[in-house]
């Protein structure tokens, strides 16, 4: 058998049930990877203590999973990335952990995170920015960075994230991993610390697109507590398509070659090749709306998020400051000290997008734009089966190259932003490694497939066919430095 | 794009403290700055929309064609008292604490 740490979680967990591995010794291996954490990628860890109990699985293991620290966890530290939250131990479980322990995952550990989801580096967690495992001085990506270097590490077998305009994919990108963002409502966002509710999606980063596709098929399903979820109905078999005849992939006609890099241009159009080899169709399709993503969902995102974080306000949990003086004067203290830059950005953004005398200039406009756009997706999905993109610009840039520049550092999220808004599934893999612009040693490029909402089955078995065809095996080399 | 910054004035500092004050937050003078520099910026982007003819086109608030999710009104458990205090930063008498609305 292969070193345990190299099995793929699926592999380690086909082992478990054929009874050639023990569930603790694989466990405990994965915990002691974890310990060796450099990329600050965890902000809590299993230990084996108290509060690891809190959480304890309840039957055999599939295999440990780290978790974006966006999920309330009981009894163990939970802060979203954010100082508002430092010490605040959720009195209740999320639906998506409590499935993933039901299934026999344990949680190896809570990872980094952009504060409150809000960035596509993970430069803005109040805990220090997380390391990319190809290259320290690089970005892993965000909000999920943590759970993308963790994978891409070797520092857990796989993890579940969050995405609301690019937050799985994006990193799942920039650290050479697979991420999936399934459709809206897929998954309950029942305890998922919110940011856009009506864009937040929970969503796997994993090894392979047969990890994707175990855990995905363990988190989907209706719950009861989130009343917008629906899940995937007859739930998620393992991908087993070996080849992509029969399928068309639309490729839009308004990707310009100015929005990314020409070392990603020449991975994506290197897998278009691979795609026809494979029997695969490519078409053109025509997606007008989507050049206006950007500017709908930031306003939209920034509204939904001015709200939801209304309740953090010193006074049923997390963090007070200034209680000396009156209420106003407690909340305003509260809030300025505990929520970091980027979050008051987007509060001030959203709650301006409200006010009275622009709601319907912004955000009255982002929906309909919003409309357009998945009009334009529902177009191309009548003459393809999947519309494909890069996933990100670029590969990984460095830290602080962009974080003075919050527009820049937005327009990131170009190719992502357009399926959150329509509420569609796409999954990101990684297709080749390319030098980034200014040069220095190749990072992964991701490739971005999107499919209709609710046929994750299909796109899991097409990614699935694709991956095949471009073993990509390349892993991150700099373990040392 | 830091000349545009700073050239734009989409929103003035009277706006970023109406704004601030609506957001229950406290700006720094230094803050302040950045505040109307950076949000001029994205809302000059943003405001490319804002010339879109969208007549006709129904806003999208939600993505998922559901109708009203209903369920039967039965009691269910709920978090006792003490653990719904628990994190609180200033429980007092089975109750949330909180200074009072009029300064002394």
């Amino acid at each position: 058998m292969k070193d345990l740490l190299d099995l793929t979680a699926l592999e380690a967990h086909e082992a478990m049930v054929a009874g050639d591995l023990g569930a603790e010794e694989y466990t405990a291996a994965w915990r002691e990877a974890a310990a060796g954490d450099e990329l600050n990628a965890y902000l809590w860890r299993d230990e084996g203590g108290e509060e690891a109990a809190a959480i304890a699985v309840e039957r055999d293991c599939v295999a440990p999973i780290a978790v974006k620290d966006i999920f309330t966890t009981e009894g163990v530290p939970t802060t979203a990335g954010s100082r508002i939250l430092e010490g605040y131990r959720p009195p209740y479980t999320s639906t998506a952990v409590r499935k993933l322990l039901e299934a026999g995952a344990p949680v190896l550990g809570k990872t980094n995170m952009d504060e409150f989801a809000m960035g596509s580096s993970n430069e803005n967690s109040a805990y220090g920015p997380v390391l990319n495992p190809w290259d320290r001085e690089r970005v892993p990506g965000g909000s999920s960075g943590g759970s993308a270097a963790v994978v891409a590490g070797g520092l857990a077998p796989w993890a579940i994230g969050t995405d609301t305009g690019g937050s799985i994919r994006q990193p799942a990108a920039f650290c050479g991993i697979v991420g999936l963002k399934p459709t809206y409502g897929a998954i309950s966002r029942y305890g998922m610390i919110a940011f856009a509710s009506s864009l937040d999606q929970c969503g796997p980063l994993t090894r392979t697109v047969s990890d994707a596709a175990l855990l995905l098929g363990i988190l989907q399903g209706r719950d009861p507590l989130d009343s917008t979820s629906v899940g995937l109905e007859g739930g998620v078999s393992l991908p087993d398509r070996e080849d992509l005849s029969g399928l068309r992939f639309g490729v839009p006609a308004e990707l310009g070659h100015d929005e990314y890099d020409s070392g990603v241009r020449a991975v994506f159009e290197q897998t278009l090749k691979r795609i026809e080899a494979l029997g695969g169709e490519i078409a053109e399709v025509s997606l007008p709306s989507s050049e206006h993503g950007i500017s709908a969902y930031y306003v939209i995102a920034p509204a939904e998020a001015s709200s939801n974080l209304a309740r953090y306000d010193g006074v049923r949990y997390g963090m007070r400051a200034g209680g000396d003086g009156d209420l106003i004067e407690m909340y305003e203290t509260t809030r300025s000290e505990g929520f970091g830059p980027e979050v008051k950005r987007r509060i001030m953004l959203g709650t301006y997008a409200l006010s009275s005398g622009y709601y319907e200039a912004y955000y009255g406009q982002a929906q309909k734009v919003r409309t357009r756009i998945a009009q334009d997706f529902d177009g191309a999905f009548s003459k393809v089966d999947f519309v494909v993109t890069p996933t990100a610009p670029s590969v990984a840039f460095k830290l602080g190259e962009k974080t003075d520049d919050p527009l820049a550092m937005y327009l990131n999220d170009f190719f992502t932003v357009p399926m959150s808004l329509a509420g569609i599934p796409a999954i990101s893999i990684p297709a080749g490694l390319a030098e980034p612009e200014g040069g220095g040693p190749q990072l992964p490029v991701g490739f971005q497939i999107a499919a209709p909402a609710f046929a994750e089955q299909r796109l899991l078995d097409a990614a699935y066919a694709l991956e095949q065809g471009l073993s990509f095996e390349a892993r991150p080399g700099g373990a040392d430095g | 794009m830091a000349d545009d910054l700073e050239s734009a004035a989409m929103i003035d500092r009277d706006q970023v403290l109406h704004v601030a004050r609506l957001s229950r937050l406290r700006l720094s003078e230094d803050e302040i700055g950045t505040m109307v520099g950076e949000l001029s910026g994205i809302l000059e982007h943003v405001d490319r929309i804002g010339n879109l003819d969208l007549e006709g086109v129904e806003p999208t608030s939600h993505v998922v064609a559901l109708e009203n999710v209903l369920r039967a009104d039965e009691p269910w458990e709920s978090l006792p008292r003490d653990v719904a205090l628990a994190q609180a930063p200033e429980p007092q008498d089975g109750a949330f604490r909180a200074p009072s609305p009029q300064a002394e």
